[in-house]
């Protein structure tokens, strides 16, 4: 499963969007989708969780978590350096 | 921020209810000159506001969101360059003296409640019908009932971007410094009386040092600690300004979570300050009519741990810390 896909189902499982799944794509505004600053807590830790990754303080901002792509550019950034690809090291529902 | 900071902690000692008039005002001017600049027409807003010394209100809590201003049940619609804005508020303070208003509100009829604007509403573009009755127990001058609110006016005076960024950039730290000054305002005035109550009685027996001599050195060592808090956060929102810092620092959760903590600590002070302050000058204290009464103090402070309730403040921070790591 891509990073994009995991990040999809953590968002459709934690992010309470209003929007539509289906809607979201790349660079589908979050916020404007109706991910609150709690969901997007839950989001986060999700994610901490799945890639066996911490935000630093300084990710810890809205524009990191505004849209798809800007998630997982933080995720790849954060995992970057690694041996091999990021490895999904937590359970998905 | 500093300079406004040191206006409040003034206007405070004397009569909260005016500082927090001047504060609100102060506030809704930061979220214009710190977010709406980039458009013409709030250029021209903000010379207006100057020239003319008009007093801007807000209406931001709203009925049925449960006291949360980030999230709107109300919202703007746009049809040729018009905009009508209907919302149900909870409370307006100074409403009914305001000229204009900020009014925070869904971004359209389709957006998410937390998907918000802002929308200035100037005077004869609205209409409020009063709903409810501000009869409480301090803050009385604040003049702050339910309103209903009716407005229309061109589209322009939607402010540019969003009300997340401008409530987290502009209205919460603004809120948090300005009211939390104003609150060692009253605590300030608090220790005061109580410290000339101390020396009259230390005047009428010289020699011995009067019991309640410790109490006021264990009050004014809480004041001292309320004072450091807040200068020490108006300084740091100053040097978050300056060109040399990260602007993106405001927006970030460390500082989300300090603003937090200084709301939470400098109303929880308040209120002990003055309770102290009351033992100490006694029946004194307790009376309306006398130099030393606290009464007015003591009705004022207790509304500082509910404008945006603490416990709701404390449930954020929980929130925040599960992925914040302050290292």
């Amino acid at each position: 499963m891509s990073i994009t896909d995991i990040i999809l189902r953590t968002l459709a499982e934690h992010g309470r969007l209003a929007a539509d799944r289906s809607l979201i794509d790349d660079h589908t505004d979050l916020y404007q989708a109706g991910l609150t600053s709690h969901a997007s807590v839950n989001v986060m830790l999700a994610l901490e969780g799945l890639f066996d990754i911490e935000f630093p303080d300084r990710m810890l901002r809205r524009g990191v978590f505004r849209s798809v792509s800007s998630i997982r550019q933080a995720i790849e950034e954060l995992t970057a350096g690694a041996a091999s690809p990021p490895q999904l090291t937590g359970e998905l529902k | 921020m500093t300079e406004m900071s040191e206006v409040c902690a003034a206007l405070g000692q004397y009569c909260a209810s005016t500082a927090m008039v001047f504060a609100m005002h102060q506030i809704q001017v930061a979220c214009i000159v710190r977010h709406g600049l980039g458009s013409q027409m709030f250029r021209d807003y903000c010379a207006e506001l100057v020239e003319r010394q008009m007093l801007l209100a807000s209406a931001t809590s709203e009925v049925g969101v449960g006291g949360d201003t980030r999230s709107s049940i109300c919202a703007v619609e746009v049809a040729d360059g018009i905009f009508t804005l209907n919302k149900d508020a909870t409370t307006v303070s100074y409403g009914a003296n305001a000229d204009d208003l900020l009014v925070t509100c869904r971004r359209s009829v389709d957006a998410a409640r937390s998907d918000q604007v802002v929308v200035l509403a100037r005077r004869g573009q609205y209409r409020l019908d009063q709903t409810t009755n501000w009869d409480t127990l301090g803050m009385r001058g604040t003049c702050s009932p339910g309103y209903r609110l009716s407005s229309s006016g061109p589209a322009a005076q939607i402010l540019p971007g969003s009300f997340a960024d401008a409530s987290s950039h502009t209205m919460v730290p603004y809120s948090h410094i300005l009211w939390s000054s104003l609150w060692l305002g009253i605590a300030t005035d608090a220790v005061t009386r109580a410290a000339r109550f101390v020396r009259a009685e230390a005047r009428s027996k010289p020699g011995t040092t009067p019991p309640t001599a410790l109490r006021l050195a264990e009050v004014s060592n809480d004041l001292h600690t309320m004072r450091a808090m807040v200068r020490d956060m108006a300084r740091e929102f100053t040097d978050a300004q300056s060109p040399n810092e990260d602007a993106e620092a405001l927006l970030g959760m460390g500082f989300a979570l300090k603003m937090n903590n200084l709301k939470i600590a400098s109303s929880t002070l308040l209120v002990k300050i003055v309770h102290q302050a009351l033992l100490l000058c006694g029946i004194l204290g307790y009376k309306n009519d006398s130099p030393f009464s606290l009464c007015r103090h003591l009705r004022d402070a207790y509304s500082a741990p509910l404008m945006i309730g603490n416990d709701r403040i404390f449930a954020k921070n929980a929130s925040m810390l599960l992925v914040h790591k302050d290292d």
